[in-house]
C-alpha cells in the first residue's frame, strides 16, 4: 500500500529548493493567465499543494499568485479547480504586510470552501463572528449589508460551518442568532415535506425542478407514516428534506450548546407537581403500550406548541422527533447500511431525549416511557448493545424523577454486557467514558455498580492498553470498604482473568475436535471439567462469592503457557499502576482491620502470581512501598500482625525469591515493633523476633550470600530490637564485632564490604551507649515525623548521623582490643 | 463535530524512526485552537499556528500507530494481504479502535480518536467527546472505502499524495465541514453519485 515511490515523492517535495520552487510559483502564475484553465494547471495545482503540505514549516506564496489563487476559489465553476486552489491556500498563508490586510470582504461572494479557508485561518474568535453573522443573515433571508457579501453557498452547507462555529465558539452566536436559528430548526425538522422530491442529474447542488412524485417511505418499504425524518427514503429527495438532514446531524451539538443550564431551573413546587402528573400519566402510557398500536402517536399526542417561546418549541419539536425515531427503528430495515443507521439514530434520540429531559424536567414523563419500552425491546438482543449505555444514561438521569425502578437496566448493563461484549472496542469505550462521567453518582446510588466490578474489570483485561487511563480514573469508585479485598486479588489476578477470557473465546470458536485448539493444555483444562470451578470463579460477574480461592496456584500452573501471550502481557504491564491507585485509595475507605488484611494478602499473595517476566518483581516493588505507607498510617497492624510477618521474615527462601518486599518487611518489624508504637508490644515479641531475624542472619551469612541491601536492613533491626530490650545487646554486638574483624566473605566486592562494615560500626558504637542507642533507632514521633531523614527508608534520623561522626572519630583512639 | 481526517502509515518506513508515523494526508476543520484561546495570553503568530497544528496531527499519528500495534500484537491475527479491487474486503479485514486522547494530549479538551487500520495504513478521525460512536464509526469505514477506491489505494501508487484533492471532495460530500451525517441509504447514494461525478472527471 505505502510504497517506497510515495515516500521519495515526499522527500522530493520537501527537498525542492528555493530557486526551482519560485520558478515553479511563476509557471503556475503564468498557467493561471490563460482563460482556459488546462489539464496542466490541475496537475501543477496538485503539485504545489504537496509541496506546501508536506513541510511542516509553512511557505508563503508570491503575493500575485496568492491573490489569483483566492480569485479562482471564489469564481471557477470548476469544482475540481476550487477544492484544489483551496487545499493549496490551507497550506499556506495570507501574505503578510501592512497592506495585505486580508478581511472577510476578500473571501466574498462567499463559497462553501472559502467559508472553510475563513475559518481554518481564523485569528480571532472576531473572524468567527463575523462569518456567523453572514451565515446567519443568509439563513434569515435578509440581504447582508451590501451586496459583495451575499454568500454564493446552499443552505446545507451553512449547517455544517455553524457547527464548527459553535464547536469552537459558542458566543460567536448572539442571542438573537440562536433565536433565529432555533425557529429554523423546528421547521426543518418538523415541516420537512413528505412527498418525494424530483431526480435531479446534478445530485442536491443543482436546482429542484417543481414537479413532485409520490410520497416517501419507510425504511421497511412502507407508505410514510408521519413527519419526514432521516430514517425516510426516497429515490429522491427536496432541499427541505436534506436541511431536515443536516439540522438533525447539528440538533444534539445546539442543544447541548445553547439548552442546557443557562435558563433558570424550574422551582421546586413544579418539580413536585410535575412527579404528580408523572405517575398518573405514566400509567397511562404504559397501557398504551401493550395496545402494541402501530399507529405513529407522536402527532397524534403533538401538544399545540405554536404558542412556546423559539427555545422550549424546539425543545419540543426534538421530543417529537426523537420519539417518531424510536417508533421508527423497530420496522425492518431493506437495506444493511440502513439498519446501522437506526442503531446510531438510536443512540441519538435518547440522548436527545436526555438533553431536553435535563432541560425541563417535565418532559420526563413523555420521554420516560419509551424509553423505557425502548429498553424492554432491546434489552436481549445485543446487537443493539451499544444503545443500551445511553439508555443507562437516561435512566440514572431520570429514573428517579419518574419513580421508576432502574435494577433491570443496571443488570442488563453490567451483569449482561461485559461478560458478552467484553472485545468490542468501541462498547467498551462508551461504558468506561459513561462511567467515568457518572462515577460519583454511581458509587453514591447504585449499589450494583461495585457489585459488578469482576465484570467490569473484563474490559481493561482483554483491551488494557486503551482502556488502563480510564481505569486508572474509575478504579477509586470501585474501591469500598466491601470490595477491598476481593478487588485486590481480582487486579493480582487480572493476567489470568485475560488468558481466561481468550480461551472462553478460543473455545467457542473452535469446535472440540479442531487441531487449532490441541497442544494448548490450558484450552483442554478450560474445557475440562474437572478445572471448572477455578475457571468459572475466575470469569464470575459479581462480587460476593469469596476474595479468593484455594487452588490458586494450581490455576496459575494451568495458565502458564499464557504468560508469553501478548494480550496477557499487556494486561500485566497495567496491573502495577492500577495497584498504586487501588492502595491510595483504599486506606481512604478501610479500617485497621482491613488494613491488617491487606497486609496479609500481600504477604500471601507475593508469591501467588502468574508466573511472567518481571511482573512478580513489580508487583513485590508496589507491595513493598505500600507496606510501608500502611505501616506508617497505622503501625499497630505491624503488632497485629507480628506472626505473620515473623513467618514471612523467618523464611530463608523469601531473602533470595524476594529481596525487595523482604527488606522492606524486616524493616518495618524493626521500626514499628516497640512499645512507642503500639503498647501491646512484649518483650517476649521484640526477643521472638530478634530471635528469629538472628537465625535468618546467620543462616545467610554462614552459607549464602546476602545482598549488602539485606544484610544492613537485617543488621539494622536487629540493632533497633536490641535497643529496645538491653538484654540482647551483647548478641547483636558480638556479631557486629565479628563483622569489624572482617570476616566478611560473602561480598562480592570490596564496595559492598566496606558499606556492611561501616553500617555494623555505627551500630557497634551506637549499641555502647543504650539509652542514646534507644533514642536515635526508636526516636519520638516528633523526630521521625519533621522530615529530618535523609532517606525515608533508613530510619537514621539526623542525631544519629551526628553522634555517628562523634563516636567515629573517638573510635580512631581506641584500640580494637577494647571491644571484647 | 470531527476534528481531523488523517491517513498515515502504522508499519515501518524507511528513514523514519521506529514508532514514527507518516502523515499521508490530513485535514483538519476549524481554526487552530490557540487562535481563539490564547495560552498565556500569548497570541501566536499565524506560522507558529499552523506549526502547532501540523505537531498536533502528527501526535494523533503516533498515538494511533502505537494503539494499531499493540492492538494487532495482542489479537496475533495474521494481516491478510488485498490487492485492488478487493476494496470491500480490505475493509472487513480491517482492526479498528477507539482511544481516549485526555486533555493536554496534544488538544487543550479532551476528545475521541477513531481508527480503521488496512495493512500499513490507518485512517483516523478525531471527533468532540460526546460525538455519537455508531455513527463516526460507520462513516469512518464509508470514506476509508472510498478513499481505498478513488485513489487505488491497494496498488503501489502515489494517488494520495498527488489527487488529495479527491479526498477532500469525498470528505466535503460526507463530512461535510467536519459534520458527521445521518444519512440513510438513498441520501448517501445522491451523494456519492455526486463524488462519482467528480471522480469520473
Amino acid at each position: 500500500m505505502y510504497s517506497a515511490g510515495t515516500e521519495s515523492l515526499i522527500k522530493q517535495a520537501r527537498d525542492i529548493g528555493e530557486v526551482d520552487l519560485h520558478k515553479f510559483y511563476s509557471r503556475i502564475s503564468k498557467q493561471l493567465t490563460t482563460r482556459e484553465h488546462s489539464h496542466d494547471v490541475i496537475d501543477s495545482l496538485q503539485r504545489l499543494h504537496l509541496i506546501l503540505a508536506s513541510n511542516k514549516y509553512s511557505r508563503r506564496l508570491p503575493v500575485e499568485l496568492h491573490r489569483r489563487l483566492l480569485s479562482l476559489c471564489l469564481s471557477s465553476s470548476v469544482e475540481q479547480l476550487t477544492v484544489l486552489t483551496l487545499a493549496v491556500l490551507r497550506e499556506t498563508l495570507p501574505p503578510s504586510g501592512p497592506e495585505q490586510n486580508y478581511t472577510l470582504q476578500d473571501y466574498c461572494p462567499l463559497n462553501s470552501h472559502a467559508a472553510a479557508l475563513v475559518i481554518s485561518q481564523a485569528g480571532c474568535k472576531g473572524d468567527l463572528s463575523a462569518l456567523s453573522s453572514v451565515l446567519l443573515r443568509s439563513l434569515d433571508g435578509r440581504a447582508a449589508e451590501g451586496p459583495s457579501l451575499t454568500p454564493n453557498l446552499p443552505l446545507t452547507q451553512t449547517i455544517p460551518l455553524l457547527n464548527t462555529i459553535i464547536t469552537y465558539s459558542p458566543d460567536s452566536l448572539s442571542e438573537d442568532h440562536v433565536i433565529v436559528l432555533s425557529k429554523k430548526l423546528v421547521d426543518w425538522l418538523r415541516y420537512a415535506s413528505v412527498q418525494q422530491g424530483v431526480s435531479s442529474s446534478g445530485g442536491f447542488f443543482s436546482s429542484p425542478r417543481i414537479r413532485q412524485l409520490g410520497t416517501v417511505a419507510e425504511l421497511d418499504g412502507s407508505v410514510c407514516g408521519d413527519f419526514f425524518t432521516v430514517l425516510c427514503v426516497s429515490p429522491s429527495f427536496s432541499e427541505d428534506q436534506w436541511m431536515n438532514l443536516y439540522s438533525f446531524s447539528l440538533l444534539r451539538h445546539w442543544l447541548i450548546t445553547y439548552h442546557s443550564g443557562n435558563e433558570g431551573n424550574p422551582s421546586t413546587d413544579t418539580a413536585a407537581d410535575g412527579r404528580l402528573v408523572l405517575s398518573f400519566s405514566l400509567s397511562h402510557e404504559d397501557r398504551s403500550e401493550v395496545d402494541g398500536s402501530v399507529v405513529s402517536m407522536v402527532s397524534a399526542t403533538s401538544s399545540s406548541s405554536r404558542v412556546l417561546p423559539p427555545k422550549e418549541r424546539l425543545r419540543e419539536k426534538s421530543l417529537e422527533y426523537c420519539q417518531r425515531l424510536l417508533e421508527q427503528s423497530d420496522r425492518k430495515a431493506l437495506k444493511r447500511a440502513d439498519a446501522d443507521l437506526q442503531k446510531a439514530c438510536l443512540v441519538e434520540a435518547v440522548c436527545i431525549l436526555d438533553s431536553v429531559c435535563l432541560e425541563d424536567a417535565g418532559c420526563v414523563y413523555r420521554a420516560f416511557p419509551c424509553v423505557k419500552s425502548l429498553f424492554g425491546r432491546l434489552n436481549s438482543d445485543l446487537s443493539y448493545s451499544r444503545v443500551l449505555v445511553p439508555i443507562a444514561q437516561f435512566y440514572l438521569n431520570h429514573g428517579e424523577t419518574a419513580a421508576v425502578d432502574s435494577e433491570c437496566v443496571w443488570r442488563c448493563v453490567w451483569g449482561v454486557l461485559p461478560a458478552e461484549c467484553f472485545n468490542q472496542p468501541y462498547l467498551a469505550y462508551e461504558m468506561l467514558s459513561f462511567i467515568r462521567a457518572n462515577q460519583l453518582l454511581l458509587q453514591n446510588s447504585v449499589p450494583l455498580y461495585t457489585h459488578y466490578f469482576p465484570n467490569l474489570l473484563k474490559f481493561l483485561a482483554w483491551d488494557s492498553p486503551s482502556l488502563v487511563s480510564d481505569y486508572i480514573d474509575v478504579l477509586p469508585s470501585l474501591v469500598t470498604a466491601g470490595t477491598a479485598l476481593e478487588l485486590l486479588h481480582s487486579l493480582l489476578d487480572l493476567p489470568c482473568l485475560t488468558a481466561a477470557l481468550t480461551l472462553q473465546l478460543r473455545s467457542a470458536c473452535l469446535p472440540l475436535s479442531d487441531p487449532g485448539g490441541r497442544g494448548l493444555t490450558s484450552l483442554e483444562a478450560f474445557r475440562s471439567p474437572v478445572y471448572r470451578g477455578l475457571f468459572l470463579f475466575l470469569l464470575r460477574g459479581e462480587a460476593g462469592s469469596g476474595d479468593t480461592i484455594d487452588r490458586l496456584s494450581m490455576l496459575h500452573d494451568l495458565l502458564l503457557e499464557a504468560s508469553d501471550w501478548p494480550r496477557v502481557i499487556q494486561s500485566a504491564q497495567s496491573v502495577p499502576v492500577l495497584l498504586h491507585v487501588y492502595f491510595n485509595t483504599v486506606t481512604e475507605v478501610s479500617d485497621e482491620r482491613l488494613l491488617a488484611q491487606l497486609v496479609l494478602v500481600m504477604l500471601e499473595r507475593s508469591s501467588l502470581l502468574l508466573n511472567i517476566p518481571t511482573y512478580q518483581e513489580e508487583i513485590h516493588r508496589v507491595f513493598s512501598y505500600h507496606l510501608l505507607r500502611l505501616c506508617k498510617l497505622h503501625p499497630s497492624v505491624v503488632v497485629d500482625q507480628s506472626r505473620e510477618l515473623l513467618e514471612f521474615a523467618g523464611m530463608t527462601a523469601n531473602v533470595h525469591s524476594k529481596e525487595d518486599l523482604y527488606t522492606h518487611v524486616v524493616w518495618v518489624l524493626g521500626e514499628y515493633l516497640s512499645v512507642s508504637s503500639d503498647t501491646r508490644c512484649s518483650v517476649d515479641l521484640i526477643t521472638s523476633c530478634f530471635e528469629t531475624l538472628e537465625a535468618v542472619l546467620f543462616e545467610i551469612t554462614f552459607s549464602g550470600s546476602p545482598t549488602p541491601r539485606i544484610a544492613t536492613s537485617l543488621l539494622s533491626t536487629l540493632a533497633k530490637l536490641a535497643s529496645r530490650s538491653h538484654d540482647l545487646i551483647p548478641r547483636v554486638s558480638l556479631f557486629l564485632s565479628k563483622l569489624r574483624s572482617g570476616t566478611v566473605s560473602w561480598c562480592h566486592s570490596e564496595e559492598d564490604a566496606v558499606a556492611v562494615v561501616t553500617r555494623g560500626e555505627e551500630l557497634w558504637s551506637l549499641l555502647k551507649l543504650p539509652s542514646v542507642a534507644l533514642s536515635v533507632l526508636t526516636p519520638p514521633p516528633l523526630a521521625s515525623a519533621s522530615g529530618w531523614h535523609r532517606d525515608a527508608n533508613t530510619a537514621l534520623p539526623v542525631r544519629l548521623r551526628t553522634l555517628t561522626s562523634l563516636t567515629y572519630t573517638d573510635l580512631k583512639h581506641t584500640p580494637l582490643a577494647n571491644t571484647h | 463535530m470531527v476534528q481531523c481526517f488523517l491517513i498515515h502509515t502504522v508499519g515501518p518506513v524507511n528513514g523514519l524512526a521506529p514508532g514514527e508515523s507518516r502523515v499521508l494526508y490530513s485535514q483538519v476543520f476549524g481554526p487552530e485552537q490557540s487562535a481563539l484561546t490564547p495560552l498565556d495570553e500569548i497570541q501566536l503568530e499565524p506560522e507558529q499556528r499552523r506549526l502547532l497544528q501540523k505537531e498536533r496531527v502528527a501526535v494523533v499519528a503516533r498515538q494511533v500507530r502505537s494503539a494499531v500495534t499493540l492492538s494487532r500484537e495482542a489479537s496475533g491475527r495474521v494481516l491478510v494481504e488485498t490487492v485492488l479491487g478487493e476494496e470491500l474486503a480490505a475493509i472487513q479485514e480491517a482492526d479498528t479502535g477507539v482511544q481516549r486522547l485526555g486533555r493536554g494530549e496534544p488538544w487543550v479538551g479532551e476528545k475521541t480518536v477513531l481508527w480503521l487500520a488496512v495493512q500499513g495504513l490507518a485512517f483516523t478521525l478525531v471527533t468532540e467527546p460526546h460525538e455519537n460512536l455508531l455513527l463516526a464509526e460507520g462513516t469512518l469505514k464509508n470514506i476509508t472505502r472510498h478513499c481505498l477506491e478513488h485513489l487505488r489505494m491497494l496498488g503501489t501508487g502515489s494517488d494520495v499524495l498527488l489527487k488529495s484533492d479527491r479526498v477532500d471532495v469525498l470528505l466535503h460530500r460526507l463530512m461535510p465541514h467536519g459534520l458527521l451525517l445521518f444519512a440513510n441509504h438513498r441520501f448517501t447514494q445522491s451523494l456519492e453519485k455526486d463524488m462519482t461525478n467528480y471522480m469520473a472527471k
